[in-house]
């Protein structure tokens, strides 16, 4: 698939604002390529520097090196071809208080240099669910539909990518279903998507491909898949028909351990070895007199292998 | 969109700029005209009629292009300071910096808009200026020319007070601080014939006195300098403000980290 956004070597130092604030760097050398097309999501603690990366190819903090180019065009010499493809939903919610929904969503049209269509306004306020109060007062939207503002407004320029910076903080498990969904819908149009997110669940359930970034340094990019299939350790828990008080001596080569109060046997093991061990271990189990009513096996998240990776001292 | 001006957007800020003054056109409208009114009422009718003429003008009349001018600047640097710093404090310029749009389009928008108010108003104060005292136009194209370049500058200052100003205060404290005395001190009320010197030469390096001259000229045909003067030194101070917003937009200073 051909790259739509490439950003190289890309390192920001926020100048110190004495006498409080020291400088700080917020991105290390940063580099990636976004695929035509693909959903990415970008995952990373508190201050990692997701908002900052994003902030930049958008061009509202300037980098103090490195290049992005959006679909063949610089994003500083040639911003306009740049920033004219992006659309922009910002983690935080900025709205003007006292204009009307309608009026706030065309003007974001507008600023982008599109004539005029409010046929394409309407459609994406219908998607947004937000048509019935189009002629409210944006301070009068609770949070969530401000949430949903914020997305219409980046939508009515019709981006060809669109950042979506935290879409789901702050809104409900029906309304974050309805986004994943609109999200899904708007990749099968052709539209680019960038998100970050700290529901891993969401980076799970949406994402083709995952970055995680951490103190500004992104060290790792790839495919969910493959990431699960390359981290992830599996479990296997055999329930046992009777209590066990120790781990038998004869079983201590095993990576086991006991829960459920001794009623279960748990063994973890790297789906990535040649061998799991497991046919091996059922063996020494039955030798070692031990009897199971049940076994089950069991996938590592995202999540865990998550904070895996953050845990990991890093060279 | 790679044409060579973002024409459209140009357009929508300076609508939204608009539909948020006349969203509040009231206050916006009345409290200038309040205050024009109680200056004609104070100066023009109750100490006006113990007052010369000057320059062979009634003094009530003489006020005029002075209260239009103070008026003008006062407008000019809050509304356009305003219309820029408001979005910076509720951060909405978030989407102004991540547009396909240049500085040059930028400052048509907001400061094209706060030039427009500033305009209308004067109108409006001129208008109200006619049920107190006799006013007389004599070169209507230059006072349009005056006005406008007027409105224009310093709603260009005022656009850079907005991006300057990093809290309520400092929106405040440069029109206290500077444009008000620079304007009271510049001939609103009076010519600068009758100052003493060395008051009278120190004058001339007030700017606004240059405005308000040729402005008045453009009434009765009276200044205290030349015509030629006034629309060179207010030309200057256009170019140097859209050198320092030139400037601003090419650091990004304080609109961008
Ligand atoms: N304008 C700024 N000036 C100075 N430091 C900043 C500025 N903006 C962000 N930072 C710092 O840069 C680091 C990265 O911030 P950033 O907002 O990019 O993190 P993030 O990954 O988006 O975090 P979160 O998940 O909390 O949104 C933080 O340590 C933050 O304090
Ligand atoms: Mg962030």
């Amino acid at each position: 698939m051909p790259t739509i956004l490439s950003v190289a070597n890309l390192s920001k130092t926020y100048a110190p604002r004495p006498p409080r604030q020291a400088a700080f760097e917020a991105l290390k050398n940063v580099n990636l390529d976004i695929q035509r097309g693909e959903i990415f999501a970008l995952l990373g603690p508190n201050g990692a520097g997701k908002t900052t990366l994003i902030s930049i190819v958008c061009g509202i903090v300037t980098a103090s090196s490195g290049k992005v180019t959006v679909d063949g065009f610089d994003n500083v010499t040639q911003y306009r071809e740049a920033r004219s493809r992006i659309g922009l939903v910002p983690q935080e919610l900025h709205t003007d208080a006292f204009e009307s929904v309608w009026k706030t969503i065309s003007f974001s049209r507008g600023l982008w240099g599109l004539p005029p269509n409010p046929a394409h306004i309407e459609k994406v306020m219908r998607d947004l669910s937000l048509w019935d109060k189009k002629d409210n007062r944006v301070m009068t939207l609770s949070g969530g539909m401000k949430r949903r503002l914020m997305i219409a407004k980046a939508l009515a320029h019709e981006p060809n990518i669109l950042f979506l910076d935290e879409p789901t903080a702050g809104v409900d498990v029906e309304l974050r279903k309805d986004m994943w969904n609109l999200v899904r819908g708007l990749r099968a149009s052709g539209v680019t998507i960038i998100l970050t997110t700290h529901y891993i669940q969401e980076a799970e359930e949406m994402a083709d491909r995952v970055g995680i970034i951490t103190k500004g340094e992104l060290i790792l990019v790839e495919q969910k898949a493959a990431l699960m299939e390359k981290l992830g350790s599996k479990q296997l828990a055999l329930h046992l028909a009777s209590k066990l008080d120790a781990i038998p001596a004869s079983l201590s080569a095993y990576k086991l351990s006991l829960a459920a109060g001794g009623t279960d046997l748990v063994y973890e093991y790297d789906t990535k070895g040649e061998r799991t061990g497991i046919t091996a271990l059922l063996q020494d189990v039955a030798a070692a007199g031990i009897r199971f009513k049940d076994v089950e096996t069991k996938e590592s998240s995202l999540e865990e292998i998550f904070v895996g990776l953050l845990r990991e001292p890093r060279p | 969109m790679t044409a060579a001006m973002n024409v459209q957007a140009v357009k929508s800020i300076y609508r939204f700029e608009m539909s948020r003054w006349f969203r509040t056109v009231g206050q916006s409208v009345l409290s200038p005209v309040i205050s024009t009114s109680l200056y004609f009422i104070v100066f023009g009718a109750a100490i006006g009629s113990l007052m010369q003429d000057i320059g062979g003008v009634a003094y009530g009349s003489f006020l005029v292009p002075g209260l239009v001018m103070l008026m003008l600047l006062t407008q000019s640097v809050s509304n356009a300071s305003f219309g820029i710093y408001f979005p910076k404090f509720t951060g909405t310029i978030y989407e102004i910096l991540s547009a396909p749009v240049s500085f040059v389009e930028i400052v048509l928008g907001y400061v094209g808009a706060a030039a427009t108010k500033s305009v209308l108003l004067g109108f409006i104060i001129m208008a109200t200026a006619t049920l107190f005292v006799p006013v007389e136009i004599q070169h209507p194209l230059w006072m349009l020319t005056f006005l406008v370049l007027t409105a224009l500058t310093f709603s260009l200052l005022g656009f850079i007070i907005g991006i300057w100003a990093d809290g309520f205060e400092k929106l405040s404290l440069v029109p206290t601080l500077i444009i008000t005395p620079l304007t009271f001190l510049g001939g609103s009320f009076y010519s600068i014939e009758m100052l003493p010197e060395p008051w009278q030469t120190l004058t001339l390096f007030n700017p606004v006195v240059y405005l308000i001259s040729g402005f008045r000229w453009s009434f009765y045909g009276i200044s205290d300098v030349g015509v030629g003067v006034s629309l060179g030194m207010t030309l200057f101070f256009l170019g140097l403000c859209l050198a320092v917003v030139a400037r601003i937009f090419a650091t990004g200073y304080r609109l961008k980290s």
